[in-house]
């Protein structure tokens, strides 16, 4: 049995499964509900000014009968007292030593208020911070949240606060809501940030109420812009994560990834992006805690079956397979190949590739069955068409190299090579 | 042992002729199967639908929340897609060619989807329908049946004027005469034909039979073109020793009869014999069953590979409790003072395939008696013939024989049961589309 326990800056966890700062980590009696149910760690949904929420909140997005594909957000920072938290941190620490109990916060924005925050948290025997630069509604308009970190410069001065007075490790959490993340990650890690989480949520409009015409969700009439996560969001944080994880800077210190996750395979893809643990939020709020015994049994398994006896063993693994489109080997060609016993004819393949793509598949007219085969010459390889096909297995794609060697796109125009042959 | 009516309490008859295939309880429910729809391209549903609705389009508009639109796109193809949903074997349709079957998983429940769409369109009395301005032609139709409505509607939005005339009190024709209670109710029929007519320009004048209350030379007259949707006629004889007595019934007459007459008031035995195998013995049998017979069983004269009924009818004659002999002839009905009390059948055995390219049934001589008090032949029907011949219409054994849905008579058209012998209500429906085609560029040439 492979060991998935963690290790992130010395904070350690018996897994890499930890909540995201978020409702279902606001309290004492969440917290040890999750603990029980074996999340290895939570980040403490985030302290600082006192705010007041309102009702509704959330809003989703569903996509053909699924619910919660995507979901959405205008809820605040915690809206519970300062000492009361503190106490149920402090408590919480003592039930599960083991677990990693990191506190997200967000100070007004000035020295003294992150100062006295910070000396207050550490008090409970927390293990870690996360500042909380990331929440796109709501806190921005007071300066806070977004508002920082969409500014490298900003974002580097609250650090180095924070720096100045953190005695445990300091973990800074990106804003997706700017071109990109880099700048504040390398700016955060200039100023001595322990280490990056990300992706926070992203700025969105879910939907619009088409009786009402309020969008969702409603608030006596109105909306505001929310903050987008869950599924939906997934292959964008990815995107993030590789950026840092790619860039010298930023790449240097441990990151805790976010991000639509909702399983096992979600949490190993992470990974193999440079995350050395990952945080679950709309996962659990949509199935509640019991969903970490899959992703612990599943990484588990998926371990032992590639061999990696610790997370560090492919931590990262594939940060280096994402490289500049130019770098792309031209040579390499692929093939759609349709098995026919397993096809079912229904045809999607076909639609696909004839209205939107190459027109690479041919239709045997047949009652009711037509039969669908490749036009091998025409097929580009785009996968399209086994993206559409409902039965596992039935669309593969054979490769077919066009020239043995490697061949990228800047040798390919040195050489003067002939362009598209369609 | 007898044959009487009210057998049963009114409780009893309810429960016994509820909705076999209850439709969707919810919107949740019928989305979940909506969604499981693969919208495949010219999909094999709709290439095996004879009116070819246009499934995977009406499915995804179920999907989408536009039923209006949904119910636009069954109707479109089949104005009776209504009752189509409750009554068409889907299982050798639609449902039996969805590509789910060749993953060996459950089939799209396309039958019921189509009734959570239609029974709103008509719940709502929807108009989905415009007709198009007057044109200026007038054209009579014989029998509103399946063939007939439809043949009238595309007429009537293409701005013709339809009379229709019926020769019961009721439309629909085999629809609401002729199919089990269990599937469609005699009200939903009446509305059913309501909402169709509801576009306008289709008056249908009732109690009206060709040949004896308006003749053919007369329709031929008032209006630019006749279509015939007359269906068929009288049950086949056995032409066996016995069958005049007194607990002989033939299917359609005892369908008809708890149609339109109620159920209490129709008499069953107590251990009736259903002679063949197609969708009406079925029907036949199944309901005698659940009007209060003790026994009923169906007799067929080759074997289950060679049934007309599809699996799914069998099925719920199975699980009536109907039992089943195979390879089994009337030979002769034995009675006592002229009341059934036997029917005597000759064993029989497969030959070589007949005109039907199935294996003919061979007497083997031997025979075996079934107590009974009441037989009730289901042998298949017979067309109008002498009627066709009175109006020296080309046929063949009664059967209208038609070139382009035209008959041999010049401005009259035919389709449906009296064209095919007996199909379908959704084979009837298309032939009255393609009637109705046919009609309009005799009109404009």
């Amino acid at each position: 049995m492979a060991d998935i326990s963690a290790n992130f800056l010395g904070i350690k966890s018996p897994n890499p499964f930890w909540l995201a700062s978020a409702p279902p980590t606001d309290k004492k009696y969440n917290v040890l509900r999750a603990f029980e149910a074996g999340w290895g760690g939570v980040v403490w949904k985030t302290l600082g000014s006192q705010v007041k929420n309102v009702s509704s909140r959330y809003s989703s997005v569903d996509f053909n009968g699924g619910r919660v594909m995507g979901f959405n957000n205008i809820e605040l920072i915690s809206d519970r007292p300062l000492d009361i938290n503190l106490k149920e941190i402090a408590e919480c620490v003592k039930l599960f030593p083991d677990r990693a109990m990191i506190v997200s916060l967000m100070a007004d924005n000035d020295k003294e208020s992150w100062h006295e925050l910070i000396k207050k948290v550490e008090d409970t025997g927390a293990h870690g911070f996360e500042l909380n630069f990331g929440c796109p509604h709501g806190m921005t308009e007071r300066g806070m949240g977004a508002a920082v970190g969409q500014d490298p410069v900003i974002a580097k001065m609250v650090v180095e606060w924070v720096m100045e007075a953190a005695t445990i490790p300091v973990i800074t959490k990106l804003t997706p809501n700017v071109h990109s993340v880099v700048p504040t990650g390398q700016a955060c890690v200039e100023a001595g940030t322990n280490a990056l989480s990300l992706i926070n949520t992203i700025q969105s409009v879910t939907g619009i109420d088409l009786d009402t015409f309020v969008p969702n969700p409603n608030v006596g009439g109105k909306s505001a812009f929310g903050g987008y996560c869950g599924p939906a969001v997934k292959p964008i944080a990815l995107k993030m994560l590789t950026t840092i994880a790619q860039n010298p800077v930023t790449g240097k210190v441990p990151i805790s990834g976010i991000g639509g996750i909702s399983t096992w395979k979600d949490a190993v893809e992470f990974m193999l992006l440079g995350s050395t643990t990952v945080q679950v939020c709309t996962a659990a709020m949509k199935h509640g805690f019991r969903i970490v015994e899959d992703m612990i049994e599943g990484l588990n398994n998926w371990m032992d079956e590639k061999g990696f006896r610790t997370i560090n063993d492919f931590i990262g693994k594939s940060v280096n397979t994402l490289t500049n489109w130019e770098d792309l080997d031209i040579n390499y060609h692929i093939i759609a190949r349709i098995d026919q016993d397993k096809c079912i004819h229904c045809g999607l393949c076909y639609i696909a590739c004839e209205d939107t793509s190459h027109q690479s598949i041919n239709l045997a007219y047949g009652k009711p069955y037509n039969t669908y085969s490749v036009k091998e010459e025409e097929c580009v390889g785009c996968n399209l068409c086994k993206l559409v096909c409902p039965v596992e297995n039935c669309i593969t794609m054979e490769v077919h190299r066009k020239g043995e060697e490697y061949l990228n796109w800047k040798e390919f125009q040195r050489q003067g090579l002939p362009l598209n042959d369609h | 042992m007898a044959i009487s009516n009210n057998k049963l309490t009114n409780d009893q008859y309810s429960d016994n002729f509820s909705d076999i295939h209850p439709p969707f309880e919810n919107k949740t429910a019928a989305l979940v199967d909506a969604n499981r729809c693969l919208f495949c391209y010219d999909a094999p549903c709709t290439k095996s639908c004879p009116t070819s609705i246009n499934i995977p389009k009406f499915i995804k508009q179920i999907s989408s929340d536009n039923i209006k639109g949904s119910a636009h796109t069954i109707f479109v193809s089949n104005i009776m897609g209504a009752g189509c949903s409750k009554v068409c074997p889907v299982e050798k349709l639609c449902e039996g060619a969805c590509v789910y079957n060749l993953l060996e998983e459950e089939p799209i429940p396309i039958a019921k989807l189509q009734r959570y769409s239609t029974e709103q369109a008509m719940e709502n009395k929807w108009k989905l329908f415009d007709r198009k301005p007057s044109r200026g032609k007038k054209v009579a139709i014989v029998g509103a049946g399946p063939a007939g409505l439809s043949c009238a509607h595309v007429l009537s939005r293409e701005g013709i004027d339809v009379t229709i005339y019926e020769k019961e009190p009721k439309g629909g024709g085999l629809m609401t005469y002729g199919i089990a209670a269990y599937k469609v109710t005699p009200e939903f029929c009446e509305d059913e034909v309501n909402y169709i007519i509801s576009i306008g320009g289709i008056e249908i004048k009732y109690n009206q039979t060709l040949g004896k209350d308006v003749s053919l030379e007369q329709l031929q007259n008032s209006y630019d073109a006749v279509y015939l949707g007359i269906g068929v006629g009288v049950a086949r004889q056995l032409d066996i020793p016995g069958e005049e007595m007194e607990g002989v019934v033939d299917a359609i007459g005892f369908i008809y009869n708890l149609r339109a007459n109620g159920f209490p008031s129709v008499p069953v035995g107590d251990k009736v014999a259903v002679i063949g195998m197609g969708m009406t013995a079925i029907d036949a049998a199944t309901q005698a069953k659940r009007l209060g017979a003790k026994e009923v069983t169906l007799v067929y004269r080759r074997t289950e590979a060679e049934k007309p009924c599809t699996d799914v009818e069998l099925d719920i004659a199975k699980l009536d409790g109907c039992k089943i002999i195979w390879l089994a002839a009337p030979a002769a009905i034995k009675g006592n003072e002229n009341k059934v009390t036997q029917l005597i059948c000759s064993k029989m055995k497969l030959g070589e395939p007949d005109a039907s390219g199935r294996r003919s049934p061979v007497d083997t001589g031997e025979t075996f008696t079934l107590d009974v008090d009441m037989v009730i032949k289901a042998a298949g029907q017979v067309p109008f013939m002498e009627l066709v011949d009175q109006y020296r219409i080309n046929n063949k054994n009664g059967r209208i024989t038609i070139d382009n849905n035209a008959t041999s008579v010049k401005g009259v058209f035919a389709g449906g049961d009296c064209v095919n012998g007996g199909k379908e209500v959704v084979d009837a429906v298309q032939a009255g589309k393609d009637g109705a085609a046919a009609i309009l560029k005799y009109l404009f040439p």
